[in-house]
């Protein structure tokens, strides 16, 4: 394993700290129990958002706390939920009197720890879970779909709405309407390696890549021989398309995310690739975010989600935003 | 049953767990995401810590200690399900008295109930109370029957390994090998494992004692 490390057991609160010290004119790091809040106070009655889940996914969530987005962010170990605790010292240290609107993605460890901490917290609040991954058919065998990359759009358009007086109610509605309007596949080329592991999570071959990859590196839909970046695009796109549905010259959102080891360069050429295939099929692009948003650690690859956007979602999506990973309009 | 006692199950525990280490978080990295091997011994690291400041406290008090403990260390699903338990232990009624062969079993039937409600799972869905939960319904029996008891952990030890066994060839709903369908069979759950050696543990201990 070669990653910056000075002791496995002070990864998280080294790598806490530094964060903490970068952005000290956004947000704050709170140690035992450990979460991220914004420098500033929530102003009353503003709905507070808190969001979190295992570290190891950077920026997401720490570096959208701020203006516009969270209020606070609960980070566990790498690849582990975080624990109730956290999510209650969180919400009383945030709230301002409108309540908390928790943001889950479905993971079992991320929904018992979520809700444990809602049932500590006394002060009014609600949750909404986030469940874009297209990649595993949600059916009876299955506790449904994993919540990915569109958690970053759902925070960031709720977060918007929270910012301009929505009440909880309103905030949980909008949440669930990006969740559902989104949807996300994700490949990799390369696994990666939990810190406390010591070693690759999984096996890959040097010509082989995993469609419909999880966040952690947990398998997908099958193991296949690598292609061009155009067809592993166009199945990327087929999987998320059967699944949404859009109308013919329906607006969207087309979000190219990198899972942390994948350069920039690689992510506009599948940019680049996904608007023609897109275009072909009649598909319009208004709005684009690429980056390395929500990460697995240092592995290869990439997700494609798309947003079907309406107008309170667009109106939303453009609305100013100031926080470590995400700034515009401000 | 004392803290003290709670808290040497725990180091055996840990010995037996850190043995097979590398099985469970094989086991996880085939279906999983490969953490809950970290989980379960940061959590026994945890609550063998604690000896200082349990060992003289009553067990209600104890349990609830360690729950804290273990809820706010470990993370994960394991972090909330084992806090759970522990949490649900200690909320068993009479626990002031002493604590015999029966009361215990109540205790433990109390915590595995808890957790089956928190994690939603039931036997089948390839997890951890694939194994818990036959253990229970047999401890229950033992609580109120005429059975021998070294003649009913001999049989739970047997119940815990057969359950495990039958998780491999178990389509996954819950947890995250629920998101690999038809791929998750062929592997033995990690949860099933850990679990099925932990009672294993604690049953090998009490036999003929």
């Amino acid at each position: 394993m070669k990653k910056f490390i000075n002791n496995v057991d002070d990864f998280l609160k080294e790598s806490l700290n530094g964060f903490g010290k970068a952005h000290s004119d956004i947000i704050k790091v709170n140690f035992e129990p450990n979460f991220i809040s914004r420098k500033t106070k929530t102003k009353e009655g503003k709905v507070s958002l808190i969001s979190g889940g295992g570290s190891g996914h950077e920026p997401m969530h720490g570096g959208f706390v701020g203006y516009g987005m969270l209020d606070a962010a609960c980070p566990g170990f790498v690849f582990s939920a975080p624990t109730p605790d956290q999510m209650q010292a969180a919400a009383e240290n945030v709230d301002s009197g409108a309540g908390v609107l928790f943001i889950v993605k479905n993971y079992s460890g991320d929904i018992m720890n979520f809700q444990m901490g809602a049932e500590m917290y006394s002060g009014k609040n609600d949750s909404i879970i986030t469940n874009d991954d297209v990649a595993v058919e949600d059916s009876t065998f299955t506790t449904g779909r994993r919540g990915v990359a569109a958690t970053v759009l759902v925070e960031k358009i709720v977060g918007s709405l929270a910012e301009s007086g929505g009440s909880l109610e309103e905030c949980k509605k909008l949440g669930e309407k990006v969740n559902k309007n989104s949807g996300t596949m994700g490949v990799a080329f390369t696994s990666c390696t939990v810190p406390a592991a010591g070693k690759p999570t999984f096996d890959i071959g040097n010509d082989e890549m995993e469609f419909g990859v999880g966040i952690h590196g947990e398998p997908g839909r099958k193991r296949e021989k690598i292609q061009p970046s155009k067809t592993i695009v166009n199945n990327m796109l087929e999987a998320i398309l059967d699944d949404l549905k859009p109308q013919k010259n329906e607006k969207t959102l087309l979000f190219i995310n990198g899972m942390g080891g994948t350069p920039l360069t690689e992510l506009y050429l599948v940019y680049d690739d996904a608007c023609d295939i897109l275009k072909s099929k009649g598909i319009e692009i208004t709005r684009s975010l690429v980056g390395n948003y929500c990460t697995s650690l240092e592995m290869q690859g990439a997700s494609i989600t798309l947003l079907k956007c309406d107008e309170e979602i667009l109106k939303n999506w453009d609305a100013p935003v100031h926080t470590a990973a995400m700034r515009w309009g401000m | 049953m004392s803290v003290n006692f709670l808290i040497s199950q725990a180091k055996n525990i840990q010995i037996v767990i850190d043995e097979n280490a590398a099985e469970i978080e094989a086991l996880d990295q085939n279906i999983g995401d490969g953490d809950h091997i970290f989980n379960v011994q940061r959590g026994l690291k945890l609550v063998v810590e604690l000896e200082n400041d349990i060992k003289n406290l009553p067990v209600q008090k104890g349990l609830n200690m360690i729950a804290m403990k273990v809820l706010s260390g470990i993370g994960g699903s394991s972090g909330a399900l084992f806090g759970t338990f522990f949490m649900s232990m200690a909320k068993t009624p009479n626990l002031d008295g002493n604590i015999d062969f029966n009361k215990a079993c109540e205790m433990v039937i109390t915590g595995i109930n808890a957790m089956k409600e928190r994690g939603k799972a039931d036997v089948g869905e390839k997890t951890m109370m694939d194994v818990l939960i036959p253990v229970s319904k047999k401890l229950n029996e033992l609580k109120s029957g005429n059975t021998d008891i070294n003649e009913g952990l001999s049989e739970i030890i047997k119940i815990a390994e057969d359950r495990m066994l039958a998780t491999k060839d178990m389509l996954a709903t819950k947890g995250r090998a629920s998101f690999l369908g038809e791929r998750a069979k062929g592997h033995i759950d990690p949860g099933a494992r850990s679990s099925q050696l932990i009672i294993d543990t604690i049953c090998k201990s009490l036999i003929n004692k």
